[in-house]
């Protein structure tokens, strides 16, 4: 396990110096946004049982996904999915064998950020639409 | 051609050092493919009933075609969450033992967490 003092082996740049790109911000957003949704099930799992126990205990859930800080996670919890759904996408795209070079890269990274905008704004017009 | 270092037994089992070969790898990719679909229907169904009462959403998620489709998602989510919180607790955590004793921790709590959302959504469509 022990490194020798004298190796004379590259050692990768530190993370602090190293100049952010989108690669890399996408990249690790990636993992993010995967925390983050393991964390948001709660909520999703929450509503269910709240749903299963009875009407009184999903008034309760429902009011509380409906105050303030219930929408602000709810929208968060939006953000992170439809970049999560986005980018696994252009992931198995990778695993297939396809866009390595570095303008794909761009182009679907970009594509990525779009999609999450685009798809978090259609879900939010829909949904607030259908509820007035 | 130089001799590999493998024997051919082991090139043959196709397991790697870690003795697991590639089933990690592969699930989290099949569980991906899965929940594309699984979670599109599910952010489309709940949009369309923001805003409805208890009965709603019971007569909704209590269908068999539904509650099918619920256990699905909430198995394939579970199992994919399971997958990849793994790798990040392995990337970051260097102590060995902390690190088993995280990822221990960490799959009983997404089993345990789970299993809840597979049995609320069993008693809304078995009833009672």
């Amino acid at each position: 396990m022990s490194a020798p003092a004298s190796s004379n082996r590259p050692l990768s740049p530190h993370l602090q110096v190293y100049k952010p790109q989108l690669t890399s911000i996408l990249s690790i957003t990636h993992r993010m946004t995967g925390v983050a949704l393991s964390v948001g099930t709660l909520l999703l799992v929450y509503w269910l049982i709240a749903a299963a126990t009875g009407p009184e205990a999903f008034a309760t859930a429902q009011g509380l996904i409906g105050s303030p800080i219930g929408y602000l996670a709810l929208f968060g919890w939006t953000i992170a999915l439809f970049y999560h759904l986005s980018n696994g996408i252009r992931h198995l795209g990778w695993d297939a064998g396809y866009g390595f070079d570095l303008p794909t890269v761009y182009k679907t990274g970009y594509a990525v950020l779009a999609a999450t905008g685009g798809l978090t704004v259609l879900a939010w017009v829909v949904g607030l639409a259908l509820q007035s | 051609m130089s001799q590999p270092l493998r024997t051919t037994l082991g090139r043959v089992r196709g397991l790697g050092s870690a003795k697991e070969g590639v089933s990690h790898w592969w699930a989290q990719r099949l569980t991906a493919i899965a929940l594309v679909p699984l979670v599109l229907w599910f952010v489309v169904s709940v949009i369309s009933l923001a805003g409805a009462d208890h009965a709603t959403v019971r007569a909704w998620a209590g269908g068999p075609i539904v509650a099918t489709l619920l256990v699905a998602m909430i198995v394939a989510v579970f199992f994919h969450a399971k997958l990849g919180l793994q790798v990040v607790l392995e990337d970051y955590i260097h102590h060995e033992g902390t690190r088993v004793t995280a990822i221990v921790v960490m799959q009983g709590a997404v089993f345990l967490v789970g299993l809840a959302g597979v049995i609320a959504v069993l008693k809304l469509a078995l009833g009672a």
